[in-house]
């Protein structure tokens, strides 16, 4: 009885603990827009890595990452050699670049990571939202900020092929019109608490064109990312259907060792 | 053939060592899916080591190339990538099947005299495990290797007056460096592992020495022998009987742990976190610093006891007492049976209580303690307060209420008369 009454009232005060955490999120919520990813198209990786080494590789190492495994994606070590390789002439190095992570420091505040498995560390989702999330700020020392990341150090570098963005704020003093306008909104959608009690939703609309529709920017993002989620797990397709095949030997020796296991217990029984 | 067993044995015990051990060790029947466990261990410990020496192979232990060495292994050695997914999907399924054969054990009351030996050898190797892969955690030099080892240490830096000298002691520096990772490496590789597989050995001929136990907790090698077979009515042969039966266990273990090493290795950050793919760096502290999962039980009751006297020792203590107090368990249980079929509902309830505290606490040491908001300003007492941290007050109390008042309560239980011969 002492026992049943104890649990009951454990379970009450977990439910109370449990009951009304979405008042409690005091941080910033924010929706995100999902990657258009297909991990199997050996084109959208090539066109990946081809926007990498012109607009990344500048700043951003992939320091373990070597040229030559790009034939990884269907390209022969010549056309590497001749399209995608320009800070180096060996074909076996791997991705680095000339700026001094001191100069890095000096230019954006922080030295530019190393990317070759940031896919890993932000996941495929993030980082297309990100390079779809930049808008003009003047505040910044870059003149851009960055929905899904703000503040960031980097500057829009696809700026030009993006066209830009301007940041539109809308302001609620109830919570609950606050979500359902969140809800409504386009694209990536930040719903995080105001000045005075009062919660703010943010968004995104196009302000000047780019040389890319925003189709075309999209899907440039979209192999990009691509990109970056091969080069964070090189090995990742084959891992997949090797995993098919082994479960499925797995399945078959299981068959095998079950008809065997009931054989010999047949004894026991 | 036999020429070569005759002479081997004349000079070493093979066969005798094989058949005490095994061939001729006689089991009870009536073992159940819980059984398992124990040999998916063993089977999982073959994995760490073999996984673990090919590892070594490539691995560098030096700060400065430690992060590099594992993208090494992953991308440029050959099949280095399933190694050492094997390695880390291993080491978290390690701790899955160790939990569920310690389950077992409450279940059964396997650490009941006359097991008091093998129980407390498995508690031994309970606590090299968690060492083990707490040294081995630092080993790919990642964000979250960095700051948990620094949490952990920090931990042993709360004992009173000697706890400053005792970190930098650990450590060999006054922060973890290249000097605290050489030492764990030593220690991961060589010096735990080697008094684990002694304890893995002493843990198996303690338990081969009293005989097994089983889901009746009756003592079948206490039954009358058949003397045509020279076997107890309920016993039968560990091979070829149980030989079979724990290779078609392993063969399923094997479906479960491919499946995740092919298609979700880093099991959405639970077994490989995310922030570990970002080199060390002691300048800058991520936001969120999580244990791996099969700590976090631990770790939420360390958050949730609050600093006394100015001192943290006590969550440490709380942390401390939680693991050891597993040893004791043998004598603190005065029930007259042994197995949960013949068990009264109080030991039911407060082993429910307890399984149901463990899970939740160990999802309270993953997320932040702000998880589940605060208690409203108006209430009395717990006004203000974060909510999980009172929840995870509560269910350490009710952790080690399952200890601390089970002679009370496994004395006082209803239970049902257990029979000569097991039921199934």
């Amino acid at each position: 009885m002492m026992l049943a009454r104890t649990l009951a009232a454990l379970g009450a005060l977990c439910l109370a603990a449990i009951a009304g955490p979405a008042l409690a999120s005091g941080g910033a919520d924010i929706r995100m827009e999902p990657a258009p990813i297909n991990r199997l198209s050996l084109e959208s990786q090539q066109r990946g890595a081809r926007t990498f080494v012109n607009y990344c590789l500048s700043c951003h190492s992939a320091r373990y990452m070597r040229y030559n495994r790009l034939v990884d994606l269907g390209l022969t070590e010549t056309q590497i050699r001749e399209n995608l390789m320009f800070p180096t002439d060996k074909v076996g190095a791997t991705m680095m670049v000339a700026m001094q992570p001191a100069d890095g420091k000096a230019w954006f505040g922080v030295p530019p990571p190393d990317l070759t498995v940031e896919a890993r560390v932000r996941g495929d989702e993030w980082l297309f939202n990100y390079l779809l999330a930049f808008y003009k700020d003047e505040t910044t020392p870059s003149g851009w900020n960055n929905l899904v990341f703000p503040n960031v150090a980097m500057p829009h570098v696809l700026g030009e092929l993006s066209g830009a963005n301007r940041l539109v704020e809308a302001q609620f003093k109830d919570h609950e019109e606050a979500q359902a306008a969140a809800l409504a909104g386009k694209g990536i959608v930040v719903l995080e608490p105001g000045k005075d009690h009062t919660w703010v939703v943010k968004t995104l609309a196009a302000e000047t064109p780019g040389t890319l529709t925003q189709a075309q920017y999209r899907e440039m993002a979209a192999d990009l990312v691509n990109f970056l989620s091969y080069m964070a797990e090189p090995n990742k397709n084959k891992r997949v259907s090797l995993g098919l095949v082994v479960l499925l030997y797995l399945c078959v020796l299981f068959g095998c060792a079950y008809w065997m296991k009931r054989e010999y217990w047949k004894d026991v029984h | 053939m036999q020429k070569l067993l005759t002479w081997i044995d004349e000079r070493f015990p093979l066969t005798a060592l094989w058949e005490s051990q095994w061939g001729k060790y006689i089991a009870p029947k009536n073992f159940n899916f819980w059984y398992y466990f124990g040999s998916l261990a063993a089977f999982t410990l073959v994995i760490q080591i073999v996984t673990g020496i090919f590892l070594t192979m490539n691995y560098k232990p030096d700060a400065t190339k430690a992060f590099e060495s594992i993208e090494y292994i992953m991308r440029d050695v050959s099949w280095g990538w399933l190694i050492r997914y094997m390695h880390s999907t291993g080491a978290s399924m390690f701790f899955v099947v160790v939990y569920l054969h310690m389950f077992r054990g409450l279940l059964y009351g396997s650490y009941r005299k006359p097991r008091e030996l093998t129980w407390i050898f498995g508690c031994f190797v309970y606590l090299c495990l968690m060492a083990e892969a707490f040294f081995g955690y630092l080993l790919p030099w990642g964000q979250m290797s960095y700051w948990g080892a620094q949490v952990i240490v920090n931990l042993f830096s709360t004992v009173p007056i000697i706890g400053e000298d005792l970190g930098v002691w650990i450590r060999g520096d006054y922060t973890i460096s290249d000097i605290t990772l050489n030492r764990f490496f030593a220690f991961h590789v060589i010096a735990v592992p080697l008094v684990l597989l002694g304890l893995v050995v002493a843990h198996l001929m303690a338990l081969h020495e009293t005989g097994s136990n089983n889901p009746d907790g009756v003592e079948t090698k206490k039954q009358p022998k058949d003397p045509a077979t020279g076997l107890p009515p309920d016993g039968i042969y560990s091979h070829p009987y149980y030989t079979v039966k724990d290779i078609v266990g392993v063969i399923a273990f094997l479906a479960v742990f491919s499946a995740i090493m092919f298609f979700v290795p880093d099991m959405g950050g639970y077994f490989l976190e995310s922030n570990n793919f970002i080199p060390a760096d002691p300048l800058k502290t991520p936001e969120h610093i999580a244990p791996v999962w099969y700590f976090t039980p631990y770790y939420a009751m360390l958050r949730a006891v609050p600093s006394f006297l100015g001192s943290q020792f006590w969550g440490v203590l709380v942390m401390a007492a939680a693991v050891l107090i597993f040893f004791a368990l043998p004598w603190l249980d005065r029930s007259p049976v042994k197995s949960i079929r013949y068990r009264g509902g109080l030991y039911k309830g407060w082993l429910a209580a307890f399984v149901v505290s463990f899970l939740i606490l160990g999802y309270l040491g993953v997320v932040p303690i702000t998880v589940w908001g605060q208690f409203p300003d108006s209430w009395p007492v717990l006004g203000s307060a974060d909510r999980a941290t009172v929840v995870a007050r509560l269910l350490t109390v009710v952790y080690f209420l399952f200890f601390l008042l089970m002679p009370w309560y496994t004395a006082r239980d209803k239970t049902k008369p257990v029979p000569e011969r097991v039921t199934g």
